[in-house]
């Protein structure tokens, strides 16, 4: 398991504006370096980001071989009620990881 | 004008006080906010690593670092602000990853932990973490006054094809610019780092060698008592400048 590090608000006001970050370990190898040998590092980098708020997919994002190792993302949304949110990562290698945290919402 | 007299005044005198700063001051400020937040801060994933690794046996039959030195918030606390410090059984000076290494093989007879793997990067950053915002205080050891001329005669020496010396650099030129980058006074405020041109955490030796490529010298070994005399000079000129572990660096 990666290691994750979330900010995520524990209790707002509903309708509120809410910001989100989440920083995942991961080496986003870009698949065109070459190792000490000489030889080309295979691919290995996070596809997608997905956060879903109450089931909902409130964010997503599709990443590159160009973006930096341990992607770091900020994003906004509105609350509405209460309930789960989850940010699901998933990339080259099965690589696969769900975390979930959850907001009350007054 | 007596308003005037007194803000040139105060000018003066915290000038006077200490020109020191730190490579924090010297970055934009988006890094600056990506240092002080720690939900951004990609430093404290070796920390937090280095926190799992504590508390866990590198085999079954071997105590963990938690066994003996308990809860590193207090045991460990200020320790990193005190390396490079004397090895009483062998006489020299040891850094903080060399202390690692050697408790490793010695106290715990685990498998050896390599100079810049992710596991010593990883304890070296929980280490100094838990001395995060205090002083840096070398001890006034006798022993380590040689080691310390030592780095200071290496930081003012002329190296490699561009014969440059890390003084001229960092003492003479700093706060200029070296191409598009602000050139920092050098002070090791924050090792291990993590710097963005790596995307990874890693020590100052591994910065050091940085510099030492870029005037095109030969660097010298991880480890070695020249890489350990630099650091132990650059820590008594940073003495009573605050620690920032895991830093964030460009």
């Amino acid at each position: 398991m990666a290691r994750v590090l979330l900010r995520v608000p524990v209790s707002v006001e509903k309708g509120a504006v809410i910001e989100m970050r989440a920083l995942i370990q991961h080496v986003m190898e870009t698949g065109y370096r070459p190792n000490a040998e000489g030889v080309l590092q295979p691919r290995d980098i996070i596809w997608t980001f997905t956060c879903r708020y109450d089931g909902e997919a409130v964010f997503q994002a599709i990443f590159s071989p160009a973006i930096a190792a341990n992607p770091f993302i900020a994003f906004t949304t509105i609350a509405t009620q209460s309930g789960p949110i989850s940010f699901t990562w998933e990339g080259d290698n099965g690589f696969a990881q769900t975390e979930t945290r959850h907001i009350s919402v007054t | 004008m007596k308003r005037i007299a007194l803000a040139l005044l105060m000018c003066c005198s915290i000038a006077s006080a200490d020109e020191r700063r730190s490579g924090l001051l010297d970055m934009r400020p988006e890094a600056q906010a990506m240092q002080h937040d720690d939900s951004m801060n990609p430093g404290m994933l070796w920390v937090l690593d280095g926190e799992a690794l504590w508390s866990s046996k590198p085999k079954p039959s071997a105590q963990s670092c938690a066994d003996c030195h308990g809860d590193a918030a207090s045991s460990m606390r200020g320790v990193a602000a005190r390396y490079p410090a004397l090895d009483v059984s062998s006489g020299a000076a040891i850094d903080l990853a060399g202390r690692i290494m050697q408790c490793r093989e010695a106290q715990q007879a685990g498998p050896p932990l390599a100079r810049e793997s992710h596991d010593l990067l990883a304890l070296s950053s929980f280490v100094a973490h838990q001395s995060r915002n205090l002083p840096i205080m070398p001890p006034d050891d006798a022993g380590m006054r040689a080691t310390r001329t030592l780095g200071r005669a290496i930081y003012m020496t002329r190296l490699g094809q561009l014969d440059l010396s890390c003084a001229q650099c960092h003492d003479d030129q700093s706060g200029r610019r070296l191409a598009g980058s602000i050139i920092p006074q050098g002070h090791p405020t924050g090792y291990p780092i993590y710097r963005l041109e790596w995307q990874a955490a890693g020590s100052l030796q591994r910065r050091l060698r940085g510099c030492m490529v870029g005037v095109r010298a030969e660097p010298f070994a991880y480890g070695s008592a020249e890489f350990i005399a630099i650091e132990a000079y650059l820590m008594e000129r940073a003495r009573g400048m605050v620690l920032e572990t895991p830093a964030i660096r460009p």
